[in-house]
């Protein structure tokens, strides 16, 4: 208690440490080596992106640490402790890719999902629900169902959830891969707001370039067969950004190095 | 934009239908009805309900008032007439003759003409009306089956054990309430809800048992889909000899009839989950039971619905068919079985309208129930 | 495919033992009765046990009494005879196979009527989905007794009532696959500007034979099942109904049990030789997986 007490007020506390981690999955046509050797570090108050081409097992590394799967070698600990114990103490919320709303649930009921699992009383249910609704701005739609929303709107519910358990942990997988241009740009600076605010550790899978640079403090660059590390960056922007950011040749320079690393890890063989 | 489509092309011509239908009625009224010479005149209502029936047909396909006041026109008439002509017992006291075909084939073409116009009525942008005409029209399809019919077996004389007309069989079941409440009882409160509601909720926990353990899963499911396609109707004679003649052995069938479907629908509703939805619940460490309750379970639903709905209709057959090995002297399947015997056809039909009735009732509730537990499923959108 | 086997053996095993275990206490209290009437006491108990698995009219036979039966009754007796199980599940079969493929065509056909025409759609499709909430079985023994009364006995009144009962959802299979293209490849035929017919040959029924096949297979059991119901009033003459109905009235149970098998094997191979259809047609037409 007393070393977890001292070394969670320090800024330098490790959320997440992984030391040679690796996952093979036995299939009929041999193992498959997902994660080879990857050693990470990610602290306290970072936005660490995970980027690079499908099947790099960017997703596989950010479910490792959400204890949806096991590895197989290596070290990994999350809040200091396993992922098992991590996903018991419920210390972080995952988003996925499609926003995964129950459809027979409103949207403040598929908030309060989560918070019913973990027996919270019914006040503080509506307390934090009112809270994340407002966070995502989405204060005028607790009543309706899910379809009753657009793509976009269904996805910044599906963060809500994911902060209404109020971690200090954010795992986020591919959130934005199925919303058009315009409305990802929106909530990529939302997201940015958002994590400037509340000042959490958030660990972002993406396959977009600007998204991951623009959002980032950190990126990772993984490329596959087998699934390791290639690169990582450490941004070189400020801390609050703004989307014209992009222009900037700072940015620009940052995602040529990103681009650089995912074609030099990626044999273009296939 | 509708509207200037569909209109100059319903304005301008009459269909052969409505052409036909004039041209029946006023043959049909010009020729006598029955064989003693008998002209439709001498009924000065229904007649007159005919006669009516020329100009409202010719106004409403031509356009000269507004297409749903004909339409109004035409339903209220047509059918008012025809059921005067259909349920008018002095028709048939002398045999009858070419007028009486006629009119019988006006009766036709008239509500013919009538359905197939209502069903080409233009009906977007208004769900209120199109439910509404949706609605009516299998209603009214109904009931011109019913006018045919009374109109054909009473006009062509065809015998009684043949197939009665809907006015005896009516008049049947007026007549015999009290016993065919007692069937109805003894059938169908006692025999078909008790093994329903059995062997919908046995099989329903045996399936949260087997899906808990996935070597009986595999073992059972592909069984369980075999049952289903059996003719387990044929253990009938067997549950009659073990439990006795009284209802008790007719819920047997139903539960035996109920269990299967139930069982596999439930099993895979089970697995109907996406694994994203049940990642979700692993990071929230959600138990067994939370993620059975809050997520599995209502997503088996529209399955556990659809075997509930299937098995509403087992339910009812089995019960029937198993009174056919052996009742007390009550019960639907037993007074089809005797009345078949005794050539009382009438009685025969009146058990099945009522047999029909409760199962269409079974089913309608149940589909209502599943309306509302099942609000959120893509089917059941609307708007 | 491996994966299932296993547990299926596994679980038929752990079926038979509950069988022949339910078969013991079911048949118990009689050969009791029966020990006390040869004034027989202490009996041991293996003997018991083997007793209960060899009566004559038995509350449960066990297993290998209605193989024995059946076997006695299919290979050891010539074809033609009235006590051959095989001439009765011709007799049931012939019936269904004729039903079903009435049945069939002529769901077939409403189907097509229904999917290009609307006043049908909107009047006859309410009506063929309602009458399947109605236990139209109910009417089975009032068919046959009718059309006996008006001379037409045999086949074709068992055939008319498995008719009823597969076509409905053959009917219903076929609306839905008739109408399960997708706009898009509708609207391509549209810009051949194809007829309807070639629209329904190219196009509709292709997309429909999936569906046809799924409720074939439904047709086809339900043909059975208003085969062998039909066989009931006709005062028990012939088929594997009037073998259930004879049998329940001589508290033959072997014999009872034997026909319930059999209509089980019937139904099986029956649906099973859809299924095949299926697999050759599908892969002709290159749907299969």
């Amino acid at each position: 208690m007393m070393v977890e007490s001292t070394t969670s007020n320090s800024k330098d506390y490790s959320v997440v440490s992984a030391k040679d981690l690796c996952l093979t999955f036995e299939t009929n046509d041999g193992p498959v080596h997902a994660l080879e050797g990857i050693n990470l570090e990610i602290k306290k108050g970072d936005f660490v992106s995970f980027i690079g081409p499908s099947g790099c097992g960017k997703t596989t590394l950010l479910r490792v640490i959400a204890d949806l799967e096991k590895k197989t070698g290596g070290e990994i600990t999350v809040n200091g402790t396993t992922p098992e114990k991590a996903r018991l103490d419920r210390s972080y919320g995952y988003v996925f890719q499609a926003a995964a709303l129950y459809p027979w649930r409103t949207i403040e009921k598929n908030i309060a999902l989560p918070l019913e699992i973990m027996g919270i009383t019914k006040a503080e249910q509506r307390k934090r629900i009112d809270k994340v609704l407002e966070l995502v701005e989405l204060s005028d739609f607790g009543k309706k169902l899910p379809w009753q929303l657009s793509g976009g709107m269904q996805q910044r519910a599906s963060i809500a959830r994911a902060l209404a358990v109020e971690p200090d942990l954010l795992l986020m997988d591919e959130p934005f891969g199925a919303l058009d241009e315009i409305v990802r740009d929106h909530l990529n600076d939302q997201l940015h707001q958002l994590w400037a605010k509340t000042n959490k550790t958030v660990v972002f899978v993406t396959h977009s370039i600007p998204e991951a640079v623009y959002l980032s403090t950190k990126i990772v660059v993984l490329c596959p067969r087998p699934g390791r590390i290639y690169d990582v960056i450490d941004s070189t922007l400020p801390r609050e950004r703004t989307l014209d950011l992009r222009e900037s040749p700072e940015f620009l320079k940052i995602a040529q190095r990103v681009r650089e690393g995912l074609a030099a890890g990626h044999a273009y063989d296939d | 934009m509708t509207d200037a489509v569909t209109r100059p092309t319903s304005a301008l011509k009459i269909g052969p239908l409505a052409l036909v239908s004039c041209a029946a009625v006023v043959l049909g009224l010009i020729l006598p009805i029955n064989a003693d010479g008998t002209r439709l005149m001498a009924h000065p209502v229904t007649g007159t309900a005919f006669m009516l029936l020329v100009p409202i047909i010719l106004a409403t396909e031509l356009s000269l008032v507004r297409r749903c006041y004909g339409l109004m026109a035409m339903g209220l008439v047509g059918y008012i007439a025809a059921a005067l002509f259909a349920f008018n017992d002095q028709h048939f006291e002398t045999p009858v003759a070419t007028g009486f075909w006629v009119l019988t084939i006006a009766c036709w073409t008239t509500t013919w003409l009538f359905v197939s116009r209502l069903s080409g009525f233009d009906i977007t942008n208004r769900p209120m009306l199109g439910r509404f005409i949706n609605l009516i029209i299998p209603v009214c399809f109904g009931v011109t089956l019913l006018i045919l019919w009374q109109l054909i077996v009473l006009g062509a004389n065809v015998p009684k054990v043949l197939l009665p007309a809907p006015s005896d069989i009516g008049l049947r079941l007026v007549n015999s309430v009290p016993v065919l409440w007692a069937d109805f009882q003894q059938t169908f409160l006692k025999a078909v809800i008790v093994g329903y509601a059995l062997g919908c909720s046995s099989a329903f926990i045996t399936a949260i048992i087997v899906d808990r353990v996935p070597f009986l899963r595999r073992g059972l499911l592909p069984i369980g889909n075999f049952i289903s396609a059996l003719p387990i109707i044929g253990v009938a004679p067997i549950m009659v000899m073990w439990f006795g003649f009284e209802w008790q052995s007719k819920a047997a069938v139903v539960i035996i009839m109920t269990f299967f479907p139930m069982l596999v629908n439930t099993v895979s509703g089970l697995a109907a989950s996406d694994s994203m939805q049940k990642d979700l619940m692993r990071t929230y460490a959600a138990d067994y039971w939370q993620t059975l309750i809050k997520l599995r379970l209502p997503m088996a639903m529209p399955f556990i619905f659809n075997a509930l709905k299937i098995n509403s209709t087992l339910a009812l057959i089995g019960a029937i068919v198993a009174e056919f090995f052996g009742t007390p002297i009550v019960g639907m399947g037993f007074r089809i079985s005797t009345e078949v015997g005794r050539m009382n056809v009438d009685m025969v039909w009146a058990e099945i309208a009522v047999a029909a009735l409760a199962g269409s009732l079974f089913y309608a509730l149940i589909a209502q129930l599943e309306k509302v537990v099942t609000f959120w499923h893509p089917s059941q959108r609307k708007g | 495919m491996s994966g299932t086997v296993g547990p299926v053996v596994t679980v038929l095993i752990a079926f038979m033992a509950i069988w022949y275990l339910a078969a013991i206490f079911l048949n118990i209290p009689f050969q009791k009765d029966i020990y006390k009437r040869a004034d027989r006491i202490d009996v041991p108990v293996s003997e018991l046990v083997l007793d209960t698995w060899s009566q004559k009219k038995p509350v449960l036979p066990a297993p290998h009494q209605v193989v024995v039966e059946i076997y006695e009754t299919t290979v050891l007796k010539k074809i033609t005879s009235k006590r051959s199980l095989v001439y009765h599940t011709g007799i049931t079969l012939s019936s269904t196979m004729l039903g079903f493929l009435i049945g069939t065509s002529l769901g077939i056909l409403l189907a097509v009527g229904i999917v290009h025409s609307r006043v049908l759609d909107k009047s006859l499709m309410p009506w063929v989905i309602s009458s399947q909430t109605i236990p139209i079985l109910a009417i089975a023994p009032m068919i046959i007794v009718v059309l006996n009364a008006i001379g037409i006995s045999g086949l074709l009144p068992k055939a008319m009532i498995s008719t009823y009962l597969s076509f409905f959802p053959v009917t219903v299979g076929m609306v839905k696959g008739l109408r399960s293209p997708e706009v898009i490849h509708l609207d391509l035929m549209h810009t051949y500007s194809a007829t309807r017919l070639q629209t329904f040959l190219k196009l509709r029924f292709p997309y429909a034979i999936p569906y046809l096949f799924t409720s074939m297979k439904i047709g086809m059991a339900a043909s059975l099942v208003g085969a062998i119901v039909g066989e009931l009033p006709t005062g028990a003459v012939a088929g594997l109904g009037a073998r259930l109905l004879a049998g329940s009235y001589y508290g033959q149970t072997i014999q009872i049990w034997s026909a319930l098998i059999m209509a089980a094997l019937l139904a099986g191979a029956l649906v099973a030789l859809i299924g095949v259809l299926e697999k050759i047609t599908l892969k002709q037409l290159g749907m299969a997986q």
